[in-house]
């Protein structure tokens, strides 16, 4: 019978079966052992995915911890990934944006011990952090910035794909622009309809071109890939761009005015930390300008680009914002 | 024939195919090489990861079951001489369709009858979007290449509008819908099993296979044992015999087309009601694109597309299985790997052909010559 070669075998395959989700050598039962899942742009995106892939580079290397990923690349294998990470026994497993939140509401009910995230929506369970960013601020201060430096009144924004949450940049960068001159002219254009806009530098560069054509001397982007044509653009044009996500300044240094900072890698860090030391708590956070979860950037790259008047005027808009005394509107999905 | 030279027919339709994907798969394992991973231990985790596990085989017949519903769609058309490359936006409106119906029905009509109005719904709608460019190649000649390119970014910029504006589900970001009501769910392979007695992992695989694998089973009556299909043959062959034969061509480029586009349509029902349970942004996720693929590799014959979507089913599947567990190989390396297989058994077919044609010809001269 074949029962004789369990003893045999059964060492064997059950060591296999350990080295496999990660328990190597097996003195400590569960270790710890943080995942994280990129959605369709990309960890290298060089935006929104790449501040995620930051701020895990970052864990890796204060603790030493490595920690697993996957790219999504169809809308099937997101629920895939989540269900193979809780199943080989990851401990925490962030996801980034707002298009895998039904798949971790569905994987977060089958594993209710595992703990996830999610940046960009609500997943409302009680083993689920969600992280939303108050983007409109730092758009706001954006809108003002590029206000403050056009000569010409007029400015752009370039969208990636006609989604809500991109919808929400280009609203508070339009209210921050007229929150500096009522009469500032605000021209707005979405790349594209499908996942491919967040991809597409071509278009981006010529969308920032027919903006400048119609007069703007300053252009903001929201479109992840997209975004690095229209910062050429705004180079080869010798006029001003504005970075999103992370901070852009260095991609064309003397040429991007700043960046709307969204910072993913601190929050990314402080998830996979939190679960390390045990601090982890499911919930909703919201991070604006006061948690310093966004931000403008300002460093070497474009000291002389923001002046002194303009800093200035730009610390006092932000905090306002955190006072209150300036309310940004938020869109909303009717 | 425009084959250099004739093959066996075993030899055709076996051995051929089995030759370029070997040489395929070769070429990627050098790729694989260089990236510094053990190309042995890369390919086991592909077919392991695809066909070795339930799990990877739930996965790999879910995804074969997208590509049989847009191979298919490709294989009508081509048979009328058309080359319809809309089956992405054809399978997204086809989406729409079926999204609507289960939208509607599901939380107030049990499977049994939201199952007929959701082919109904998925085929009419994928129709419908394949029947303007039909129409405009039939009536005004423009090329049917350029207007159902066109239409899938037509269909795209539709869809956007509709879930952004329209169908969102309110208060959220993600623009997708609410989710059906249960009674719109496909029964999926795990439960079905369960319910006899068999245990399968819990994967998206669902009836909608079932649905695919009976098209491919229409396909073949309508098109090789019907009037209708012969009518479809001739006018893909030679429109000046079929115009001869009183056969009138732009009415069977529409009806083709029509055909062709609810079969593309039909994908709906395998990601969205199988699946997603919910309308959602790009759920053809290029299965459209895929088809065109798997219509070439399968000779546009129900068995071949078959095979070649389980074949794609199987890279898709065992692709994200290598980048889940081999981080060097990502997400992009597993598309050189589907292209590479796309481009030795597509465009390089020939390469083999003559030497294998060489090698073989002791045998063939035993046989009697082909008239």
């Amino acid at each position: 019978m074949a029962l004789r070669y369990f003893p045999m075998t059964l060492p064997r395959s059950f060591r296999a079966i350990a080295a496999l989700i990660g328990l190597s050598a097996g003195v400590r039962a569960a270790e710890f052992s943080p995942a994280i899942v990129y959605d369709m742009g990309g960890k290298f995106d060089r935006s929104f995915n790449q501040s995620a892939y930051n701020g895990a580079e970052k864990f890796k290397k204060d603790t030493g911890i490595a920690y697993r990923e996957f790219e999504v690349t169809n809308a099937a294998q997101r629920e895939q990934a989540f269900t193979q990470f809780a199943r080989r026994g990851a401990t925490i497993i962030v996801g980034t944006g707002f298009t895998q939140a039904s798949a971790i509401e569905k994987v977060a009910k089958q594993f209710p011990n595992v703990k996830f995230a999610i940046i960009d929506a609500v997943v409302d369970l009680p083993n689920v952090l969600s992280i939303n960013f108050r983007e409109q601020e730092s758009s706001f201060l954006c809108g003002m910035a590029a206000a403050l430096v056009s000569k010409t009144g007029k400015i752009g924004f370039v969208g990636g794909m006609d989604i809500p949450l991109i919808r929400k940049f280009g609203l508070g960068y339009a209210e921050g622009a007229k929150y500096v001159n009522s009469s500032m002219e605000v021209f707005q254009n979405m790349t594209g309809t499908t996942p491919a806009a967040w991809n597409d530098p071509t278009k981006g560069a010529e969308l920032a071109k027919s903006q400048f054509g119609r007069g703007a001397d300053v252009v903001f982007h929201a479109a992840g890939g997209t975004g690095l044509g229209v910062m050429q653009a705004a180079k080869d044009a010798g006029l001003l761009s504005i970075g999103c996500d992370s901070n852009q300044n260095y991609i064309h240094p003397g040429s991007v005015l700043t960046s709307a900072v969204k910072r993913v890698d601190n929050a990314v860090y402080k998830v996979f930390t939190d679960a390390k030391n045990g601090t982890w708590k499911g919930g909703q956070i919201y991070l604006g300008l006061a948690e310093q979860g966004v931000d403008f950037a300002l460093d070497e790259n474009n000291r002389k680009l923001i002046t002194p008047e303009i800093e200035a005027k730009l610390d006092a808009a932000k905090a306002d914002i955190i006072a209150g005394k300036i309310k940004v509107t938020e869109y909303k999905a009717q | 024939m425009s084959a250099p030279r004739k093959l066996p027919r075993w030899a055709e339709l076996g051995l051929l195919p089995l030759v370029n994907l070997l040489a395929a798969l070769i070429l990627s394992g050098v790729v694989v090489k260089i990236l510094g991973e053990s190309p042995w231990a890369a390919c086991k985790l592909m077919l392991a990861g695809s066909l070795g596990t339930q799990d990877g085989i739930g996965y790999t017949l879910y995804y074969a079951t997208n590509f049989m519903f847009t191979g298919l769609a490709v294989a009508v058309a081509y048979h009328a001489g058309l080359f319809n490359i809309g089956g992405e936006g054809q399978a997204y409106i086809g989406g729409l369709g079926s999204g609507l119906v289960a939208l509607w029905l599901g939380d107030r009509a049990p499977f049994a009858v939201v199952l007929p109005c959701a082919i109904l719904g998925s085929a009419s709608f994928g129709a419908a979007w394949a029947f303007i460019p039909a129409w405009l190649q039939a009536r005004r000649g423009s090329h049917i290449v350029i207007t159902t390119i066109m239409f899938n970014f037509i269909g795209a910029a539709l869809m956007t509008y509709l879930l952004v504006n329209v169908l969102i589900k309110p208060g959220q970001q993600s623009p997708e819908t609410r989710e059906f009501g249960a009674g719109a769910f496909m029964p999926l392979a795990s439960d079905v099993l369960a319910k006899v007695g068999i245990t399968f992992a819990a994967t998206p695989l669902n009836f909608a296979f079932v649905l695919a694998l009976l098209a491919a089973v229409l396909v073949w009556v309508l098109v090789w044992r019907t009037r209708w299909g012969y009518a479809i043959r001739v006018a893909g062959q030679n429109q000046s015999a079929a115009v001869y034969a009183g056969i009138s061509p732009p009415r069977i480029i529409v009806q083709a087309m029509l055909l062709s586009g609810a079969l593309a349509g039909c994908l709906g029902l395998n990601e969205l009601l199988g699946a997603q349970h919910r309308i959602l942004i790009d759920c053809p996720g290029g299965a459209g694109f895929v088809g065109i693929a798997v219509a070439l590799m399968g000779r546009n014959h129900p068995v071949g597309i078959f095979l070649a979507a389980v074949l794609f089913g199987a890279l898709a599947q065992g692709g994200s299985q290598l980048s889940f567990d081999m981080p060097k190989i990502n997400r992009d390396m597993v598309v050189v790997i589907q292209g590479l297989v796309i481009l030795f058994c597509g465009a390089l077919e020939n390469m083999f052909r003559v030497p294998l044609a060489a090698m073989l010809s002791p045998f063939a001269k035993k046989q009697k010559p082909a008239a």
